[in-house]
């Protein structure tokens, strides 16, 4: 893990949705890397592959609204030596292409990076069909593959350059539609499978991933106001997970809270569970969709109503510190 | 092609044939009828059409098969043997445990001349494309074969790869479609019909061969017209007879999924061999 930093030293640098920095870090690595090809199914835009596209039109091939067949044609590249990138809605990306996913890619084990676009309540109006609250459990299960869900655009598109560069097998990157608080740099140091220590402290850990890693800040920062101080873990690679972060924070704080924009059956929290409970064992509370649809409404209204949110975040941080000290 | 090239093949898919049925019994389990019916095709592809170097499995420029029908890995196994790929004595570990050879392939078992792993149906023609794809994105000239089921034409992803190849009018892939008539719960046009077929993939801009498969010289006609297609995929659709070469068990879909005994595979050999 990094060294601390306090909380000063994340300033919203302006809001910007992730799938910015998707684009832009695949167009910077295939600025690098000839072997990189696009794939797409239709909404290039929308999921942020037009920054691609746009600068290597002919490494650029349109599959149409099929990602089942999308999978498979990567699949067969990476087996011809290039590096295929695929990209549409995490509800279609994760989901209905699971099982092209678990045999065409994770048992031939390929070098494939798959993006989960439009992940999380904060899709808004679409509505719940289109709200992708389950690709992390769907995924997680499976072997070989590496999940990474980073915390702003800038996080976004180096996790996208070091899984270009530093990866093997296959790849499933999370990430938003809407404009969200842009705080981390892009020389940031970033270790896919090393969660980044956001803010010390051992009153409570706060583990989270994606937006809710900014709500987490917000939530420690009002935390302070009231006398605890809480460490706030960026766990951006949710598989393989960071045991060594998560064991270090039972030890230390004695009491752990989960953070996603996700269902906690099998995300994030699951994840960090499974290591609590093995390694050593402390008491845990969740933040995340409670396994319901969602349905059409401002983003920052469906992260409310959902108790995915700074306040959330607070109130079952007291709770839970409550308990601990009883 | 002469006579004589002609008895050649064919008494390479005899050999095929029995070191399938030898390996199957051998595991006690796996998909016999499949694997006889397509010994020919396996043989025509490895013995006359495919380029490839058995002792550099992985030479640039091969010609790629890929076994979208995985369960049919016994006849995959036994022409990679006969073909020089690794020894015929491993043909009996088939399916057992910590073996190269899988019941369904498995690249990550390092068996040389596996190119998929594969056999959850409908998934290999997608694969094919990509490679295919990949080719020309490449200018690589070489060939990639898909061998598809006739069941598994069901599977709705099968349409999105055939959409796709002939979308990029991919000339340097070829699909060879198992038409045996069979499935697992019966006929395929009583589980769900496949005709008309030809038309279907006409209309996904493919180039449709109809040949006996389970003739040679059929089979290599089929081939080298589909090769000289260069404007659009081809697909072969090789009628072919389940479980061809044992006439006690000939067109008979219960054995789709099992191996034979001692005592029966002994029987085969022999009625093989009148
Ligand atoms: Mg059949």
């Amino acid at each position: 893990m990094e060294e601390g930093i306090s909380m000063k030293s994340f300033i919203n640098k302006g809001n910007r949705s992730t799938k910015v920095g998707f684009g832009e870090g695949i167009k910077y690595a295939a600025e690098h890397n000839d072997k990189i090809i696009g794939l797409g199914s239709d909404i290039t835009t929308s999921v942020g592959m037009n920054i691609f596209s746009e600068a290597f039109p002919e490494r650029f091939y349109s599959l149409g609204i099929a990602e089942q067949n999308a999978i498979g044609v990567a699949a067969g590249m990476a087996l011809s030596g290039l590096l295929p990138v695929f990209s549409t809605y995490a509800v279609f990306s994760s989901m209905r292409t699971l099982d092209q996913i678990r045999v065409s890619l994770c048992y031939n084990n390929l070098h494939v990076i798959i993006g989960g676009a439009h992940s999380g309540i904060s899709v808004g109006p679409d509505g719940a069909t289109h709200q992708a609250l389950e690709d992390i459990s769907a995924l997680r299960a499976l072997p070989n593959i590496t999940l990474i869900s980073p915390c702003d655009s800038s996080q976004t598109k180096v996790a996208t350059i070091k899984a270009i560069e530093t990866i093997d097998g296959p790849v499933y990157i999370r990430y938003g539609r809407e404009s969200m608080p842009d705080f981390t740099d892009e020389r940031q140091d970033f270790v896919i499978g090393e969660s980044q220590l956001m803010k010390e402290g051992m009153d409570i850990a706060i583990i989270a991933s994606g937006h809710l890693v900014w709500e987490s800040l917000l939530a420690a920062d009002k935390l302070k106001q009231h006398g605890f101080e809480a460490r706030v873990i960026n766990m951006h690679t949710i598989k393989p997970i960071d045991k060594q972060a998560i064991i270090k924070a039972a030890k230390e704080c004695a009491c752990i809270l989960t953070a996603e924009e996700h269902q906690i059956t099998g995300g994030l929290g699951s994840a960090v569970a499974e290591v609590v409970v093995k390694e050593f064992s402390v008491p845990m509370s969740f933040v995340g969709m409670p396994n319901c649809f969602g349905e059409s409404g401002k983003a920052r209204d469906l992260l409310d109503k959902y108790g995915m949110n700074a306040d959330t975040i607070f109130a079952k941080a007291v709770k839970l510190i409550k308990r601990k000290n009883q | 092609m002469t006579t004589e090239q002609i008895d050649q093949l064919k008494h390479k898919a005899k050999e095929i044939r029995i070191a399938t049925l030898k390996s199957l019994a051998a595991a006690g389990s796996g998909h016999t009828g499949g694997s006889l019916g397509m010994a020919d095709v396996m043989a025509v592809l490895y013995f006359h059409s495919m380029k490839y170097r058995s002792k550099e499995p992985l030479w640039p420029q091969r010609d790629r098969l890929l076994l979208s029908i995985g369960h049919i890995a016994p006849v995959l196994y036994s022409s990679l043997a006969l073909a020089g790929f690794f020894s015929v004595d491993e043909l009996a570990n088939l399916r057992k445990l910590g073996s190269r050879l899988q019941g369904h392939p498995g690249r990550d078992r390092g068996l040389p001349g596996i190119e998929l792993s594969a056999g959850s149906l409908g998934q290999g023609l997608s694969v094919a494309v990509g490679m295919a794809l990949a080719a020309k994105h490449q200018k690589q000239n070489y060939t990639i074969y898909a061998i598809l089921g006739d069941g598994e034409l069901q599977e709705g992803s099968i349409w999105e790869a055939a959409m796709s190849a002939g979308h990029y009018h991919l000339d340097n892939l070829i699909a060879l479609v198992d038409r045996n008539g069979v499935q697992i719960d019966g006929s395929t046009e009583d589980v769900m019909a496949l005709e008309p077929l030809n038309e279907k993939w006409t209309a996904f801009g493919w180039h449709v061969i109809n040949c006996d498969g389970n003739d040679i010289k059929s089979l290599i006609e089929a081939y080298d017209n589909a090769l000289l297609c260069h404007t659009k995929p081809s697909v072969i659709i090789a009628h072919t007879t389940m479980g061809k070469g044992v006439p006690e068990i000939e067109g008979d879909y219960h054995w789709h999924g099992k191996a034979p005994n001692t005592q029966q595979l002994k029987r085969f050999l022999n009625s093989m061999l009148q």
